[in-house]
């Protein structure tokens, strides 16, 4: 067996506004290297809060969270940016991409920020990114020049320029044609299957889900099937 | 490394929303070159009615004044000592307005390290006789090197040759108002008459503008010797001494100091003249309170630019801080943007400041009471363009503060939630 890279342990959260609400109640689970989970549940079940949670894009919670085993509570904000940005590769479902770079700046943004490769080793890294996606002959173009589906592909090469620990994606097909998800599927097995890379993936297309390694399955802020 | 991104980062966001930025840019280049301009202008301006004064005025000046004698001798009467005395109409004893032993008095002045110059003088009173009429009048024996190198006597010689006063035995160089007066022209022999009821002839050799109307009807000049035969006295008398120091503010402490040291009069520039200082000092804050008017107002202009553009950027903000940007590192993207558009504003403001006080300086600028101004003065002071790159950083800095700190506080979350 592979060893544990995320771990979360009976996180909580509440929202307070207007009126306080549980959205998360205690949850617990753990992901290995490698694993190919994806996350299926009503609207408004609470998934996107809990990748929120996950990715330490929100601080705001009960419980524990341990990435690489390391445990993020009491890390500061710089901390945890770090930690985004060297082990999680986030999709988001709309692309974000910034529209001031080029398609090819867009996916070395990370990489530069990580600071460990030159400027020429990341341009190098990135290409190879696209190139992964299929997209390569898009580079130099800008990002509002792309189709839907090319720009989630971009946003995918970002996710994975640093090599992270996992990629999260919430309903990163949410917002694609049939085509275009499949296409965006097949990438995700891949990376699974071919580079071993430990992905974890909110959707609402359970026959997408099906075709996952795992199923967490979640009703009114609590697993109730994994 | 990390600097030379979050350069990158900023450039792309700037030119992104260049036309904006070239907006704000304008706004502190305007102010600084009004800021640069203005200063430069006003303390031209401030400089040239100082030196009216100034220039012509020594920092220190010695001499003998006719008052009553401080001690009476009832004072050294022992007898009387502890008592109060009271003695009514006392008058002044016959003194003279000699400086005594004023060779040793100057050779002593030569060898102190914080005075740059000496120029002595005679002040008599005379009357000019113009064929029926007498002016009265005073003529300044100078020693007309001294006088030149300290009080630029040249420049206001304004026709004429100001050494001929020297080279030409009994000359004088009149005031224009009193040549004016006069009807004398270069050349003329005028006849004047002392106090003490001595006439001499003397022969004009220029004109003396001041600048100071009053002045030039009354004074003329005379070289030092011309001035002791008039008055008939020894070549020792003079009765002043100017003195220009090395630092003009250290002026009422010696000024005190040779008092005691020499027993004579002394006054300092700064106590007979204290209204010019007031003058100058009003005009300056004036002009820097426009200035800074001017900046704050800048300020503002990039303080709104730089708070649309964050809002505006909010996605690209949010995006920046899931991939791994720090709340710091968002930052110091803004205030880079802020500071970029202040270098950027600012250096072009200095280079228009310098031009427009250039072509200020070109204009034409001709009055009968400045005969050495021919254009409109301009002061270069380089301490100006220190002020101003310093200050358009720092209102940019401050107009870009808040609102990076904005940017730096906004949660992700939200942002993508929100879509
Ligand atoms: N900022 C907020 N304030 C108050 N309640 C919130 C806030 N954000 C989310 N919620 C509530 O939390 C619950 C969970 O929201 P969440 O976005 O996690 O659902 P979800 O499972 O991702 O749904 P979907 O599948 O539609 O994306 C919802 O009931 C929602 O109304
Ligand atoms: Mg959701």
């Amino acid at each position: 067996m592979n060893e544990i890279i995320l771990e979360a342990k009976a996180i909580s959260k509440s929202f307070h506004d207007p009126i306080t609400v549980q959205v998360l109640k205690e949850i617990s689970f753990s992901m290995h290297k490698g694993d190919f989970v994806s996350v299926i549940g009503k609207s408004g079940c609470g998934k996107s809060t809990l990748l929120y949670i996950l990715s330490t894009m929100d601080t705001d919670y009960e419980g524990d969270l341990l990435i690489d085993n390391v445990p993020m509570r009491n890390k500061k904000e710089a901390e945890l940016a770090k930690v985004r940005n060297e082990k999680i590769g986030f999709v988001f479902q709309f692309h974000y991409l910034l529209n001031e770079f080029s398609v090819l700046r867009n996916v070395m943004l990370p990489g530069l920020k990580l600071g460990i490769h030159s400027e020429k080793e990341v341009e190098e890294r990135a290409y190879q990114k696209l190139k992964i996606l299929g997209i390569e002959n898009e580079a130099f173009k800008k990002p509002n020049q792309l189709s839907g589906g090319q720009k989630q592909r971009v946003a995918i090469a970002r996710a994975l320029i640093n090599n992270p620990l996992i990629i999260m994606g919430d309903e990163p097909t949410g917002n694609l044609d049939k085509k275009n998800s499949e296409i965006v599927f097949n990438i995700f097995q891949e990376l699974a299957e071919v580079y071993n890379q430990s992905l974890l993936i909110v959707t609402h297309d359970n026959e997408f889900a099906a075709q996952t390694h795992r199923i967490i399955e979640m009703e009114d802020g609590k697993i109730i099937k994994m | 490394m990390k600097y030379k991104l979050i350069l990158s980062i900023s450039k792309s966001l700037l030119l992104a929303r260049w036309k904006q930025t070239l907006v704000a840019a304008i706004g502190v280049t305007f102010s600084i070159t009004m800021f640069i301009t203005l200063l430069s202008f006003m303390s031209g301006l401030n400089d040239m009615l100082d030196n009216l004064i100034i220039n012509r005025t020594p920092h220190v000046r010695l001499y003998n004044e006719i008052q009553p004698s401080k001690i009476q001798p009832i004072d050294n009467y022992s007898q009387y000592k502890n008592y109060h005395n009271f003695v009514s109409s006392i008058k002044p004893k016959n003194e003279r307005l000699e400086i005594y032993n004023n060779a040793a008095i100057i050779k002593a002045l030569k060898k102190d390290i914080r005075v740059l110059g000496i120029a002595p003088k005679i002040t008599a009173q005379v009357i000019y006789n113009v064929g029926a009429i007498d002016i009265t009048g005073v003529i300044n024996g100078i020693d007309v090197e001294a006088e030149n190198k300290l009080f630029f006597f040249k420049d206001y010689v304004t026709t004429g040759n100001y050494i001929d006063l020297k080279n030409t035995p009994n000359s004088i160089i009149l005031g224009k108002g009193a040549a004016d007066k006069m009807l004398a022209n270069i050349g003329d022999v005028i006849q004047v008459t002392t106090t003490k009821g001595d006439r001499m002839q003397l022969k004009v050799v220029g004109y003396f503008q001041s600048g100071l109307q009053d002045l030039d009807k009354v004074q003329s000049y005379a070289s030092i010797t011309t001035a002791q035969k008039l008055m008939g006295e020894s070549n020792s008398f003079i009765t002043d001494i100017q003195i220009k120091l090395k630092d003009m503010r250290s002026a009422p402490v010696i000024a005190i100091e040779y008092q005691k040291l020499f027993e004579v009069e002394a006054i300092d520039i700064q106590t007979a003249n204290s209204q010019f200082e007031t003058g100058s000092s009003v005009r300056t804050i004036i002009s820097y309170a426009v200035g800074v008017t001017l900046l704050i107002v800048a300020g503002f202009g990039i303080y709104n630019i730089l708070n649309m553009m964050i809002y505006e950027k909010m996605d690209s903000i949010a995006i920046l801080k899931a991939t791994g940007f720090s709340g710091k590192d968002v930052n110091r993207i803004f205030i880079t943007i802020a500071l970029s558009i202040g270098i950027f504003g600012g250096s072009m403001g200095l280079i228009f400041g310098f031009g427009l006080s250039n072509v200020i300086d070109q204009i034409p600028f001709n009055t009968a009471a400045l005969p050495t101004i021919k254009t409109f003065p301009i002061n270069y002071n380089p301490k100006f363009y220190m002020i101003g790159s310093i200050f358009s950083l720092v209102t940019t800095y401050f107009a870009g503060y808040f609102p990076s700190r904005k940017a730096s506080k906004i949660d992700p979350v939200i942002i993508i939630r929100g879509k």
